[in-house]
């Protein structure tokens, strides 16, 4: 595809050629991922609907299809309100740097072993760096709507991100310790073998801290006091309206997905098959079959979708969190668990442990 | 020396585009009246430098830079910044009154700057600029392998800096106090329906006799 | 690069403090109030554990290991050796004055060890690297001991003082230290020395960090015109911590100045040496002069330890061998002296009572002319007055300064401690001629007693043969 670009743009200035390049493939990562978010809303009423014996909707389109479409033009056509008292130009900053973040992390994400567009030594660090610049959004929302309500869920949800990224900090480590690298796309090469090699069962405990700090770094429920609509009506964004509330929903939604990417990339292998080594070589070599069964973007895209899977089945599920429980298990629980496991870790390969460490 | 095409240019001009930025916003953090606003600007202010750093090839300070300092040290600052009132009035009461001295000052250090951290002892011809690296070479691996070797004494003890910091912040803010009621998630966690609730077996007593 | 795996060997008594304080650390959340204690016995036998382990590594010359960041000399091991025995004579006269104060919380020890270990890494440093480091240890430590008493509103603003002026002298050091890195491209002192002494290093440039680093010492130091935090810190933090603060640190700063200034920079002893020689004399001037005025014991003390620094200074500036090793047991006397003042203040300060105050001394004799004595001794010292151990001080510097060519300032400085004499002698007048406000006698315990007792009986037995302890820091400083 990129040849036949280059055919095209033969003659032309190289760095216009790359420019180029580089639009057309984060177009290209984009417009899946904004389809995923939309989509991902309606999952979740239908899924939610069928977990509590409802219907969900079901009237916009066939068997209700259409739905995200019609929500998505109706926050377009609202009217942005402007709180009196708010600081009008943080007020419209917040959400471009709640979204910002959100998608910019995309970029260092390997969708296939070619597939990624910034192939970079530090992708780790990278995302780490990025997830943790998130929360300026949430905070300058809620400082400059000029409201109670918006100001304590700003103050909780920045506490809570900041207590939560430590321990994903760590767990991360434990990745790059099983891996040796920073790079993600050598992160899901070291995973390489059969499902046994998954980083999933040697750094168990940092897959559950690493998922469930993910949630509530996306303060999505049950970590959710940051909206708690019970408590504090919606939290940081109740003032926000129209086109500026859809952006802070559509960062709320790319940041779950990229959890769910980075989970399934860190730990169960990214696009790497789950049959090598159950099934004998010749199966992978079969015309269209193999092709299904050997490794590609197909496995990665299941695995993302069980997480998010399990992301709207916690909120079907759990009640909300205490605030003080939040922070209790973020401190005291999470953190040394990882710190310990780290430890552990550290032994397994030094003794060269089996089949993962040797 | 340098040309004026090709990546070269392309590097000067994000360089001067960043380095302005981050002028600006050094400015403004110490000028603007909003004590957020001013918190702001420093992030920015580190953003940009985080930029530059890029441009310098240290491409794990950058990143640490905004993880650490964007991401950690300015959330907490403006946390703590938003929860205060803070009148400015009274901060700034003295400030034309010490102004003269501030700039004698400024200027002074400025100038012993300029004649000793400028190009005659700093310059290219001093310090040559380093060959650049191949693209696979990683200044995170590099970083990790002489702090634990060459470095592990300081390292060892810049970690026990960080827990006596640690220590410290408890210390200085932890206090129990005897007549606050205070929750025990642990109890809380280990409680068990016994300690809770008693059902009791009770016989039943006479049938109550239906009126009416 | 080739990696050697450093020799751990000379480094065993900081690994222990660091493993001990840790231990500590966690111990004391697991105990109750009522074997607090333990967590104190612990700290001490830390540091005479650690001690012991100094005196026994002690290297036939100078060893350096971790690559050029630790050296473990004859310096280092004396000054160590008595940074672990002031201190833990500081953590025992701090004992019962914290229980009185309900101050008696197991993070003051293990403050106190994180303190020292910084101290250690401060002394044994071979590298800018590490003198940074072990400083920002010391200087931390330091300020969450200064705020521990919360619910006093001075000792809270004391804090605030030391940290804010602390981070300034840091800020200050590293400037310094990141102009000579710029000079002579090493952080590794024995570097430093053989470029800057090599003559290929840039000396506007040397000159210009030295300039800060030493504003960074002075402020360390609290020597004058950088001394503004001394006597507040003092006075409002309580007085356990202001005698920790006002002995061992000196040792620490005074290696730390002798690794930068001496090891490091000695070509450049014609510069530091006159920007000494302005902060001694004003050192000596200020302190001895302001001193008079105060009502105060302990700011009164805050000031003689500024006019103390100013020796301290002037014995260091001689730039000769014996200059320092004069400099050096001056150091350790001023320690000892300074840890018996404030030793004194600690044992008259009954539960509830601050005896701060000069006042509070009047007509000690009467109350308890043992300690009356003892205190005698520690105010002569001071004054430098003969027999005792400061006399031998005050005259070994001034003996370098002669010799090193240095008259003028030698006669200086004679004429301040005779000013100087006078508040101390104020103090033995008020004990020994005056009515006490308040007769009860003092009645320490039994242990306070036999120490306070060894403390002054030193000053005076060190004082008639001083022969040992200057030998101790000729050798010392020899090899």
């Amino acid at each position: 595809m990129t040849e036949v670009l280059l055919n095209v743009m033969d003659g032309w200035p190289q760095g216009l050629q790359t420019l180029i390049v580089i639009l057309i493939k984060i177009t290209l990562i984009l417009i899946p991922v904004m389809l995923g978010v939309a989509y991902l809303t309606f999952a979740e009423r239908k899924l939610i609907g069928y977990m509590q014996v409802r219907i969900g909707p079901n009237r916009v389109g066939p068997k209700g299809w259409l739905q995200p479409i019609a929500d998505a033009l109706k926050l377009m056509f609202k009217e942005i309100i402007l709180p009196t008292g708010a600081n009008r130009f943080l007020f419209l900053t917040a959400p471009v740097l709640a979204i910002g973040p959100a998608l910019a992390a995309w970029a260092v994400i390997p969708f296939t072993e070619g597939m990624v567009l910034a192939d970079i030594n530090a992708g780790l660090l990278y995302i780490l760096a990025l997830t943790s610049v998130g929360v300026y959004g949430v905070i300058i929302a809620g400082w400059a709507s000029n409201s109670r309500y918006a100001f304590l869920g700003a103050m909780r949800s920045a506490a809570q991100i900041v207590a939560y990224e430590i321990a994903m900090g760590f767990a991360l480590v434990g990745v790059l310790m099983a891996a040796g690298s920073l790079n993600l796309r050598e992160i899901v090469l070291a995973q390489q073998g059969s499902i046994l090699h998954w980083f999933l069962l040697p750094l168990w405990p940092l897959f559950l801290v690493y998922f469930i700090s993910g949630v509530a770094e996306t303060n999505r429920a049950p970590f959710d006091v940051a909206e708690g609509e019970s408590e504090i009506v919606a939290g940081f964004h109740v003032e926000y309206s129209g086109m500026a509330f859809a952006v802070f929903f559509l960062a709320e939604y790319a940041n779950m997905i990229l959890i769910a990417v980075l989970t399934a990339i860190m730990f169960l292998g990214g696009w790497l098959s789950p049959f090598h080594g159950i099934l004998p070589a010749s199966a992978f070599t079969l015309p269209v079959v193999g092709a299904l069964l050997g490794d590609g973007i197909h496995w990665f895209l299941i695995k993302v979708s069980l997480f998010l899977f399990i992301y709207l089945w916690l909120r079907a599920t759990f009640p909300r969190y205490r605030y003080d429980q939040i922070m209790r298990l973020g401190w005291k629980v999470f953190i040394p668990v990882t710190i310990v496991w780290l430890v552990v870790l550290g032994v397994a390969i030094k003794v060269n442990l089996g089949p993962w460490f040797d | 020396m340098l040309s004026l095409r090709g990546p070269f240019m392309t590097q000067q001009v994000v360089f001067y585009i960043f380095a302005a930025i981050m002028v600006f916003a050094g400015t403004m953090v110490i000028s603007v009246r909003n004590p957020v606003h001013a918190a702001l600007f420093l992030v920015l202010a580190f953003f940009s430098s985080a930029a530059v750093w890029l441009l310098l090839e240290a491409e794990f300070l950058a990143i640490a830079l905004v993880l650490v300092y964007v991401g950690a040290v300015m959330v907490l600052f403006l946390f703590v910044v938003m929860m205060l009132d803070i009148n400015m009035a009274p901060l700034r009461e003295g400030f034309i009154r010490y102004l003269p001295v501030g700039i004698v000052i400024a200027v002074l250090v400025a100038v012993q700057l300029v004649l000793v951290v400028g190009s005659s002892y700093f310059g290219l011809e001093s310090f040559p600029a380093p060959e650049p690296r191949p693209a696979e070479y990683s200044n995170t691996e590099a970083l990790g392998n002489v702090l634990y070797t060459t470095y592990v004494y300081p390292f060892e003890i810049a970690a026990v800096i960080l827990l006596v910091a640690i220590v410290a912040a408890i210390v200085l803010t932890m206090r129990r106090r005897p007549h606050v009621k205070r929750q025990r998630p642990d109890r809380q966690v280990a409680v068990r329906r016994s300690d809770r609730v008693r059902l009791v077996g009770m016989a039943p007593e006479k049938k109550p006799s239906v009126r009416r | 690069m080739a990696f050697v795996t450093p020799d751990f060997v000379p480094a065993i008594p900081e690994i222990f403090v660091l493993g001990m304080a840790c231990l500590a650390l966690v111990v004391d959340v697991y105990i109750t109030e009522r074997y607090r204690l333990f967590t104190y016995q612990l700290a001490q036998s830390t540091l005479v554990a650690s001690a012991l382990m100094v005196i026994f590594l002690y290297p036939a010359e100078a060893v350096v290991t971790f690559n050029g960041t630790f050296v473990s000399d004859g310096m280092s091991t004396v000054l160590k050796v008595f940074i672990l025995l002031v201190s833990y004579f500081v953590f025992f006269y701090s004992k019962q004055y914290l229980r009185d104060r309900n101050l008696f919380r197991g993070e003051y020890y293990v403050l106190g060890l994180f303190a020292v270990l910084g101290m250690m890494v401060m002394a044994s440093a071979h590298s800018l690297l590490t003198i940074y480091l072990g400083l920002e240890l010391l200087s931390l430590s330091l300020y969450a001991l200064v705020a521990l008493n919360r619910d006093s509103n001075e000792a809270s603003e004391a804090a605030m003082k030391y940290f804010v002026l602390g981070a300034l002298a840091s800020g200050m050091l590293l400037y310094g230290m990141s102009m000579i890195y710029g000079a002579t491209a090493s952080l590794d002192l024995a570097e430093v020395y053989r470029v800057a002494s090599g003559g290929q290093a840039n000396d506007t440039l040397l000159v210009f960090g030295l300039v800060f680093v030493v504003v960074g010492l002075a402020f360390k130091f609290g020597a004058v015109p950088f001394h503004m935090w001394v006597p507040d810190v003092y006075e409002g933090a309580s007085t356990s911590v202001t005698l920790f603060i006002s002995t061992a640190p000196k040792l620490a700063a005074f290696a730390m100045a002798m690794r930068l200034l001496v090891d490091a920079l000695p070509s450049l002893h014609g510069d530091w040496q006159q920007m000494l020689i302005i902060l001694a004399v004003l050192s000596m001037a200020a302190g001895n002069v302001i001193a008079i005025a105060q009502t105060n014991l302990k700011r009164m003390l805050a000031y003689s330890t500024i006019a103390h620094v100013g020796f301290l200074l002037a014995g260091i500036l001689t730039g000769t061998q014996s200059g320092y090793a004069a400099a050096m047991f001056y150091v350790i006397v001023y320690a000892l002296m300074s840890m018996g003042g404030f030793g004194m203040i600690i044992l008259m300060s009954q539960a509830g009572i601050e005896a701060d105050r000069l006042d509070h001394f009047k007509g000690l004799n009467e109350r308890s002319p043992w300690f009356a004595f003892i205190m005698l001794i520690f105010m002569f010292s001071m004054a430098g007055v003969p027999p005792f151990l400061g006399f031998w001080a005050k005259w070994s510097v001034l003996r370098e300064l002669v010799a090193g060519g240095v008259v003028w300032l030698a006669a200086v400085a004679v004429v301040f401690s005779i000013i100087g004499a006078f508040y101390y002698l104020r103090v033995v007048r008020l004990m020994y001629f005056d009515k006490p406000e308040d007769a009860t006698p003092i009645t320490p315990g039994r242990d306070m007693r036999v120490m306070m007792s060894a403390n002054g009986l030193a000053i005076l037995g060190l004082g008639i043969y001083p022969g040992g302890l200057m030998a101790v820091c000729v050798s010392a400083l020899g090899a």
